[in-house]
């Protein structure tokens, strides 16, 4: 009888498979499914691309008006030849699909409250954070918007979506990518709406820090008393080099905001008022403080050659794969370059054959914060300028992998959404019912801006293009073959009084409400200028004379902007090999106040041989953040700790993390008064702690974390900051770790640990174009291709590759082409 | 003689069957990555060999076919991925490791799924 083992066998055979098949539990996350991930003809092995691969293809797509004709340079980079506009954002979204999917899929879902779908409820708290900040009622927005008004930007985003998903229809399973094989899952179609929910997502990064900073500022005035809290966060930057030169003299602004009657007791000082406590849940991580860029354009005056050269290097978290693909777009319109977003068409920063562009983040506050008054708990009615006005009731369904769907009832009001009440709250907002209304909630032709620089030919076509930019408000620095420079922040931007909106505001009448939007004709611009270079590094673009509130001083870093401006006002004769100087310069200008005031208070005879030894090792330095220097892990380590003994016993008491001051108002402070009431440590009764006596126990508490860091060899600076460049999932296998770079905060060359020039690019106007460039990634997203990460090693070293910008007979007949794909209609 | 000689030849065959079935099913993406189950267990059936050899056959043509494929993938990729995957299974970066860890798992599937092909006819 051999009945017995054959169940026996075929249950263990079964068995096997089932086991193989299915994502068993490892920690917090899932394996994938091992026998699928393992198997050589369908997992991970495909993704393995032959390190000599040929990119040759020939792809046929009925979609298409015409041919196209796709040449990789030796970067992998595509030069796309197409007789007509559409076939050209065709191709582009096929080639992003066919070498950033998985990016473009995730990305997308992050901004839609999309990742507990494919990643369970753990993510869930992410999703309903942006499903209830309003991501995709702003994406729908602008989808009606451009579908009704705008047909050519439709037939734009159509071209790209088809394009994209005629990649997806050819995808064989086998060849899916890396991460829906680790994840378990599978792509879907694109859709125009994803383009404008990665939009979306662009402009929470850039200016949706307000969605924590507003909540954490008005609990830390709630926490210290709004006089305190003025004088440690004061909107006073006395050091500033604005983007636009002080003195300036500014046009009659068209709206006078009024601060509403009353407002000084009812909102600056106004105690909160604890409604009932929601379901508290966790917020993503806040959009990276150090969000922010540099750009500038010199004039011909101040170039070797008599032509002006533009730089752009915009500052954001480092990732793989990266957020810009380069691309070459020509057509019969136009011929432009640059870095492109997989997700949408065209190229973002770039040039073409007549001019280059670049951007900077304008930090300018476009999201505020009501306080609502509920009728009752149905949330159906809110007071509103003295009667009960009614809600509508906005349903999200956020589905759940392995679990039922979770239903969002977000209550929409005249503000906006009600993103937090009894349904949804978290350890900031303390109970509080808040409406969110932010600019990036309205309809937003962002994709045309764009669409417009790509084909521009001079400065007005420039300012035509983005006038039409709306979210997230920028600073755009332009340089023209024809000799012209100008830089304008450009958005839409609240027209506020002083102070508007830097805490939650009162949601119960409209006097609190945004009084208008700067016309765009008074934001601020300048064309070449008399100094011969406009420049731009997040600092505030106007002086105070500028007759509108820009927004809390803690989102305009102030040093970048000094250190760029000092060295372009110095310099001369200038190449584009010196501006890729300057982008990678690491001089610490702060350092180079904030060291001498420092040592003024520093007592050395009194502190102990190691601190000696450290002060020493900090007075040696060369204010420079090269990697190996290590005066600068010294004196970063210490000024922290200053400011620890300084402001931590005023913030230490709160249950909640309050705002930390920023740097400029100690080192203000230091170089000014040395009296400094704060200093004091309020929990030692019966003693007043001085400045220096602070400063000198900094130095000693510091020393004890840098002998440890000393021990662990870590105390040069690349050690130190450790910078990386992640996976998208975080994945540290996927990931680039400890890259030997210098740089930081404060730094032109902005590179902390996680964040910095997310794209480097120097163009010289000569007649043909002389451009330089490169991003910390590869062009390919495939982990498993050569090209993966092949920058970044050339990143770290400051260095740059030639952009090659040519006509389709020069670039076929060129050294570094290498292969060619060609579409046809049929 | 003559017998050991013929069993030989079809434990031989029986293993190049397996692994281009195995092979030539795998071509199919949309097929499921376990189909060479399905295979072996027929060719088992249909070569009628005893447990033991059967499932040896079946062991070593999915087991050589899955080393032969990772190894030529890997070598034609420098190992860029397989480090890379052996960092996150974790197999502490060992290339190696997961090659064997990839034919074992082939090897141990393809022979289960003999051995229950070759019960068929006995029992």
């Amino acid at each position: 009888m051999r009945l017995l083992p054959l169940i026996a066998s075929a249950v263990a055979t079964v068995g096997l498979v089932a086991v193989l098949n299915t994502q068993l539990p490892s920690g917090a996350s899932k394996t994938p499914k091992l026998g699928y991930f393992l198997s050589p003809q369908h997992g991970f092995w495909k993704n393995a691309e032959k390190v000599d691969a040929s990119f040759d293809a020939s792809i046929v797509a009925g979609e298409l008006k015409g041919n196209v004709d796709v040449y990789m340079d030796d970067r992998l980079v595509p030069h796309i030849y197409a007789d007509h506009d559409e076939d050209a954002y065709f191709v582009q979204g096929y080639l992003h699909a066919k070498f950033r999917l998985w990016q473009m899929d995730f990305q997308t879902r992050v901004a839609s409250g999309r990742l507990s779908e494919i990643a369970g409820a753990d993510k869930l708290s992410i999703d309903r954070f942006f499903r209830r900040l309003g991501m995709v009622y702003g994406a729908e927005q602008t989808e009606q918007y451009i579908n009704e008004n705008n047909p050519v930007m439709k037939a734009t985003v159509d071209a790209y979506t088809a394009g994209v998903n005629a990649y997806i229809k050819q995808l064989a399973p086998e060849n899916l990518p890396l991460e829906y094989k680790l994840m378990n899952y599978e792509p879907e179609e694109w859709t125009p709406k994803k383009t404008y929910l990665f939009l979306m997502f662009m402009s929470y990064d850039l200016t949706g820090r307000s969605a924590s900073a507003d909540l954490q500022l008005t609990n830390t005035r709630d926490y210290l008393g709004f006089d305190l809290f003025d004088k440690l966060y004061t909107n006073q930057q006395d050091s500033l080099d604005p983007i636009i030169p002080k003195g300036t003299v500014f046009a009659k602004p068209s709206i006078i905001p009024v601060k509403p009657a009353g407002s000084d007791i009812a909102y600056l000082k106004k105690q909160d008022q604890n409604t009932t406590a929601g379901k508290v849940s966790a917020s993503p991580e806040a959009p990276d403080k150090n969000n922010g860029s540099n750009n500038w354009a010199v004039s011909g005056t101040k170039t070797k050659s008599g032509r002006p050269i533009l730089c752009s290097d915009p500052h954001l978290g480092l990732n793989l794969p990266s957020l810009w693909y380069e691309v070459q777009i020509t057509t019969p319109t136009h011929s432009t370059y640059g870095a492109s977003f997989p997700g949408s068409p065209a190229v973002i920063i770039g040039f073409n054959d007549s001019l280059a562009w670049g951007v900077t983040n304008a930090g300018r506050d476009v999201l505020d914060y009501y306080e609502l008054k509920f009728k009752d708990s149905t949330q159906k009615e809110y007071w509103f300028n003295g009667t009960w006005q009614a809600t509508t009731n906005r349903q999200e369904i956020i589905k759940v992998k392995d679990s039922a769907d979770v239903v969002e009832n977000i209550a929409m009001t005249h503000w906006g959404p009600a993103m937090f009440d009894k349904f949804y709250q978290n350890p900031q907002s303390k109970g509080r019912n808040l409406a969110v209304k932010w600019t990036g909630h309205n309809a937003s032709t962002g994709v045309e801006t764009f669409y417009k620089l790509n084909r521009a030919k001079n400065f007005d076509d420039y300012l035509a293009a983005i006038s039409l930019w709306k979210c997230p408000g920028q600073n755009f620095v332009f340089a023209s073959k024809s000799g012209d420079i100008a830089i304008k922040q450009q958005g839409s931007f609240v027209a506020r009084w002083d102070r508007q909106g830097d805490f939650l505001m009162p949601g119960q009448d409209s006097s609190y409400d945004w009084q208008g939007i700067i016309p765009n004709e008074e934001n601020p611009m300048i064309k070449n200028p008399e100094r011969g270079f406009v420049s731009s590094a997040n600092q505030k673009s106007v002086d105070p004379s500028y007759p509108y509130y820009l927004g809390t001083a803690s989102s305009f870093p102030l040093y970048r902007g000094i250190s760029v401006n000092k060295r372009l006002r110095s310099m001369d004769q200038i190449t584009a090999e010196d501006m890729q100087h300057l982008q990678t310069d690491n001089y610490n200008v702060f350092a180079e106040v904030a060291r001498p005031a420092l040592m003024k208070f520093i007592e050395p005879n009194k502190l102990s041989p190691d601190a000696q030894r450290m002060i020493k090792e900090m007075t040696n330095w060369n204010l420079y953040n090269n990697g190996n220097e290590k005066g600068i892990t010294v004196f970063k380590m210490i000024w922290d700790s200053v400011e620890d003994a300084v402001w931590g016993d005023e913030l230490a008491g709160s249950p909640i993390p309050l705002t930390k001051p920023e740097a400029y108002v100690l080192l203000d402070q230091m170089n000014k008064d040395s009296n400094f009431s704060v200093a004091d440590d309020i929990r030692t009764k019966g003693k007043v702690e001085t400045l220096k006596e602070q400063v000198n126990l900094g130095v000693e508490n510091a020393t004890k974390k840098l002998v440890a860091l000393e021990k662990d060899g870590k105390l040069k600076w690349a050690s130190f900051k450790a910078t990386r460049v992640s996976h998208l999932t975080k994945i540290p296998a996927l990931s680039r770790l400890n890259l030997p770079i210098g740089g930081g905060v404060n730094i032109v060359n902005a590179t902390s640990e996680a964040h910095g020039p997310s794209w480097r690019m120097v163009v010289h106007l000569t007649d043909e174009i002389e451009a330089y460039g490169l991003y910390p990634g590869g062009q390919s997203g495939n982990p498993g291709s050569p090209y993966y990460d092949t920058f970044i090693d050339y990143w770290a070293a400051g260095k740059y590759y030639r952009l090659l910008f040519l006509p389709k007979e020069k670039l076929v007949a060129h050294e570094r082409t290498k292969w060619h794909i060609q579409f046809t209609k049929a | 003689m003559k017998n050991i000689a013929s069993e030989n030849i079809k434990f031989i065959v029986s293993i190049l069957l397996s692994a281009l079935m195995g092979y030539a099913i795998g071509i199919y993406g949309n097929l499921p990555w376990w189909s060479f189950v399905v295979t072996n267990f027929i060719i088992s059936i249909a070569m009628n060999q005893k447990p033991g050899k059967s499932f040896l056959s079946g062991a070593l043509g999915i087991g050589l076919l899955w080393l032969v494929l990772a190894l030529v993938i890997d070598t034609q990729n420098n190992h860029i991925l397989s480090i890379k995957v052996a960092n996150i299974l974790p197999l502490k970066g060992s290339y190696i490791a997961l090659i064997i860890i990839t034919s074992v798992v082939g090897f141990l599937l393809g022979g289960l799924s003999s051995l229950t092909g070759s019960f068929v006819r006995k029992s």
